[in-house]
């Protein structure tokens, strides 16, 4: 049985990993007993543990075994739930989850905390279970290894195990290839033949396998079936153990009659119910949920494919009602039906342009679910009683802004633990409850999603705010600045209110960055914030990077550029008035209290065509990182969404361009991107001025000649 | 958008039968300034008529701009502007023939502007004789070699030294501030 098992780790790891966020996010939500939680987060480490011993990451089964054991004890009510050993489950989620990570990229896993936690692990199961029998026998089979010529094997499958798939003659095989292997088959339960149904096992089989192999070598065959069968594993060599025992094993592997039996004692049933030997019970939902499952796995390219298939679908289909308007005064009978269809057309196409752009739409839950357990973390660190209320977890947006949010929120939210929320002493002097609020909130508002990370905590403090900004040189000591321009100074690089760095915040990091995250992606970020009652940042980001909300312009004779609305401050006509010439700079405008620089882009650009006169233009004017320019440029068109696409991939990248786009008519506009251009302006700007510098130069060095 | 297909034409057999066992290529050929130039047909994705371009900022001159070619967008080359030939008006009648070329391992499509399509051929591969040093107006780096059908001369051209220049180079390096 030679199958190339590589192919699949990717998707045991993707699973694994789900798996993980399962077991954590119902950790957190395990209050008493629960049983379905509990089972919920056993099955989920049961299936690590499967999967990566048949991978042979053994590190993680040995390691998610010890884990699962202890889940095991709660799960059937021998050990309460109680939050160190909740917070000890949590702490060897982590564990599981960089042994995984050293798995995926073939590393060795050298985390120290990972001996520790499962040292603790151990010494948890050791504390309720009597603790001189479970080690001896866990030992024995090991040690037995050592000496033993082979196994006898009790294979009782149950009777739908051929139903999934599972063929005992393989595994026999299997067993086969580890030593010489002698096969007795149990027929009791055989019935008349009238009676037989061909897709049931009544066979049950006795097994000894003799040769030098482990016991895991042989429970390994089996684990694809270990929760359809009792599964009994013994050495041979010890024939007056295996007379005595089996009965004794036998029924200590099925819970009903081990719970009948009282005076056995629990750590037998918990060595010879060794996890790998799961009760049928427990296994039968697990086997269920996939069939339950209504999501699939698509490759990302695939989508992506089929969003532009479908842009595509769009162009040809507003190209044909083009058409449609043009021959809907011709006199002819099929006109009106002609035009009935092609609006037909149009509304399938838009619905079905939407359907498709919500594949790569997720919940915001996918985000909000990492915080649960950073907040318990971190409040126990900090000794804040925090409670955290989510709400619009199911507001949608596109997968690739919800890589690049997680990272400024957990700032946020860190934030908002660390320097906005009071100790409870603190809070009980305020005359507010001693367990602060965090909430995170998400919805929708016209194109873009909004999140909100409020707490009701002590609020921004705008006079020591301004003193520090003053104090960095941010802002001149005599400005009248507004509680809410002041609130917007946090932004600013090279501010950081918290006095002393602690391990949470303040690494560094500042919110400037987190604004610089957010403004990469189109999106903003600002701070509403009211002294004692508390603060609140609210992200917008555009809800998929794939589609823009575009000015569309036109420079030269016919080129269609288009600009992110999010840029454009203003748009208006140039007032000859306003220009300033200046040295070096072609001019300078004065709009309203300042001066900015103008930038000709049909010039900058290089296109050809009669440049027109000032009088004719209209000015944009964008702001980039702060800079504020005008843009020179012939026409404004129209507003309207466009779809991004790359210039490199079949091209390359060119300067003050962030990409193409696709218009009605089927031509391309590009797509101009401000902070680019700014820089090739002034650039230019600064060329000129020399270039003008070194002609005069000249003139002068002619003249004195 | 009328798509001109040339490729049904039947190749033209120019080979006797006793070179039939030789390795041999079919090339497509196009008319620039009266010359014809082949080309390898395995590059040829498809050949369709012109359509307007958007000039793409700062570039070289031979660069038409770019077009959308269902839901892609490509980079269409003058080859006319390319070999320094004089330019020529663009009608619906010009052809542009589109190109699959691979560099550094990556497969991009592009577009190049020619005057008419002309043949296909079946050329073995020894007919085809290395360039004089002296090639007329062209650089002779994109020549893979000359080949003589019909009594005519044709020039075999290397789509990949063609495309790859350093003006279409992937980076932008090149047109770094000079």
């Amino acid at each position: 049985m030679s199958v190339d098992l590589s192919q699949f780790i990717p998707t045991f790891l993707e699973e694994s990993f789900e798996g993980l966020e399962l077991m954590e996010s119902s950790l957190l939500d395990l209050d008493g007993c629960d049983e379905e939680t509990i089972n919920a987060i056993f099955r989920a480490a049961h299936s690590i543990k499967g999967g990566a011993g048949t991978f042979g990451f053994n590190a993680v089964s040995e390691f998610t075994h010890i884990a699962e054991t202890l889940l095991d004890e709660m799960r059937s009510g021998r050990r309460s739930v109680e939050s160190d050993l909740v917070n000890l489950l949590l702490e060897s989620v982590d564990c599981i989850r960089s042994l995984l990570e050293a798995a995926r990229d073939g590393v060795e896993c050298d985390d120290p905390q990972i001996d520790t936690v499962a040292a603790r692990l151990k010494a948890a199961l050791d504390a309720t279970a009597p603790a001189d029998e479970q080690p001896t026998i866990e030992a024995e089979p090991e040690s037995a290894a050592a000496v033993n010529s082979g196994w006898r094997i009790e294979f009782i499958p149950q009777a739908q195990m051929l139903e999934t798939g599972n063929e005992p003659l393989m595994m026999f095989q299997a067993l086969a290839d580890l030593g010489e292997l002698t096969v007795e088959v149990v027929l009791d339960q055989l019935p008349d033949f009238s009676e037989l149904v061909p897709q049931t096992l009544y066979l049950q089989w006795q097994l000894s396998v003799a040769g030098d192999c482990t016991e895991a070598d042989i429970r390994e065959v089996f684990e694809w079936v270990e929760d359809e069968c009792e599964l009994t594993v013994e050495p041979l060599t010890s024939p007056s153990a295996i007379q005595a025992e089996p009965s004794e094993v036998t029924q200590a592997e099925s819970p009903e009659s081990a719970t009948k039996n009282p005076p056995e004692p629990p750590a037998v049933t918990e060595s010879a119910a060794e996890p790998a030997t799961v009760p049928a019970k427990a296994a039968t939902p697990k086997r269920k949920a996939p069939a339950e499952s209504s999501s699939i796995r698509v490759d990302i390219d695939k989508v992506d494919a089929l969003i532009n298939r479908v842009g595509e679908l769009v162009i040809t289909q507003s190209m044909l009602s083009q058409v449609g308007h043009q021959v809907a005064d011709m006199e002819h009978p099929a006109t009106e039906s002609l035009y009935a269809g092609l609006s037909q057309l149009e509304r399938n196409t838009r619905d079905l342009q939407e359907e498709v752009m919500r594949i790569r739409m997720l919940p915001i839950s996918f985000v909000f679910n990492r915080f649960p357990r950073m907040v318990h973390d971190i409040s126990g660190k900090l000794g804040k009683q925090v409670e955290l209320k989510l709400s619009g977890e199911q507001t949608e947006l596109d997968k690739t802004v919800m890589e690049k949010i997680g990272d400024p929120m957990v700032h946020l939210v860190r934030n908002s633990l660390d320097h906005g929320l009071e100790n409870p002493d603190e809070r009980r002097e305020a005359g507010k409850e001693e367990c602060g609020t965090v909430q995170l909130n998400a919805y929708h508002q016209g194109g873009y999603i909004v999140i909100e990370i409020s707490d009701d905590g002590r609020g921004l403090n705008t006079q020591r705010i301004l003193e520090k900004a003053v104090d960095k040189g941010l802002v001149p000591a005599d400005n009248q600045l507004s509680e809410r321009e002041i609130n917007e100074l946090v932004f600013m690089p090279g501010f950081s209110t918290a006095d002393e760095v602690s391990d949470l915040s303040g690494r560094g990091v500042g919110m400037d960055v987190v604004r610089r995250n957010i403004e990469s992606l189109g999106g903003h970020v600002s701070v509403k914030s009211e002294q004692g009652v508390g603060s609140t940042f609210s992200i917008s980001l555009p809800l998929t990077l794939a589609i823009l909300d575009g000015q569309l312009i036109r420079v030269g004779e016919q080129e269609t550029c288009v600009i992110p609305l999010v840029s454009i401050v203003e748009s208006q006509q140039v007032n000859a008035g306003a220009m300033k010439p200046m040295a070096g700079q072609e001019s300078l405008y004065r709009f309203r209290d300042e001066y900015i620089p103008l930038i000709h882009l049909q010039q900058l650009f290089q296109l050809p065509g009669k440049v027109s006169a000032l009088d004719n233009c209209l000015l944009v004017i964008v702001e980039a990182s702060g800079t504020k320019v005008g843009l020179l440029v012939d026409e404004l068109l129209g507003q309207q969404q466009v779809v991004i696409k790359s210039l490199e991939s079949n091209y390359r990248r060119v300067q003050g361009l962030s990409g193409a786009t696709i218009l009605g008519d089927g031509s391309v506009a590009l797509i101009i991107d401000i902070a680019g251009v700014v820089k090739m302006g002034l650039d230019n700007d600064s060329r000129k001025a020399l270039k003008h510098h070194n002609s005069q130069r000249e003139l002068l060095e002619e003249a004195r000649v | 958008m009328s798509n001109v297909d040339a490729l049904d034409t039947p190749a033209m057999e120019l080979a006797s039968v006793d070179e039939a066992a030789l390795p041999r290529r079919q090339y497509l050929t196009f008319m620039l300034a009266g010359e014809e130039y082949a080309l390898d047909i395995l590059w040829v994705q498809e050949i369709r008529g012109w359509c307007r371009a958007t000039r793409v900022p700062n570039s070289a001159e031979f660069m038409c701009g770019v077009i959308n070619l269902r839901g892609a967008i490509i980079p269409i080359i003058d080859l006319r502007i390319r070999f320094g030939l004089p330019r020529q008006e663009y009608s619906p009648t010009t052809v542009v023939v589109v190109l699959r070329v691979c560099t550094d391992g990556k497969e991009r499509i592009m577009g190049v502007v020619v005057d008419a399509m002309a043949e296909t051929y079946n050329i073995p591969d020894n007919a085809i004789l290395p360039s004089p040093q002296v090639c007329g107006v062209m650089d002779p780096e994109f020549v893979q070699g000359l080949v003589t059908v019909e009594d005519k001369m044709v020039v075999v051209l290397d789509v990949d030294a063609l495309l790859s220049t350093p003006e279409l180079a992937l980076d932008s390096a090149s047109d770094t501030d000079n």
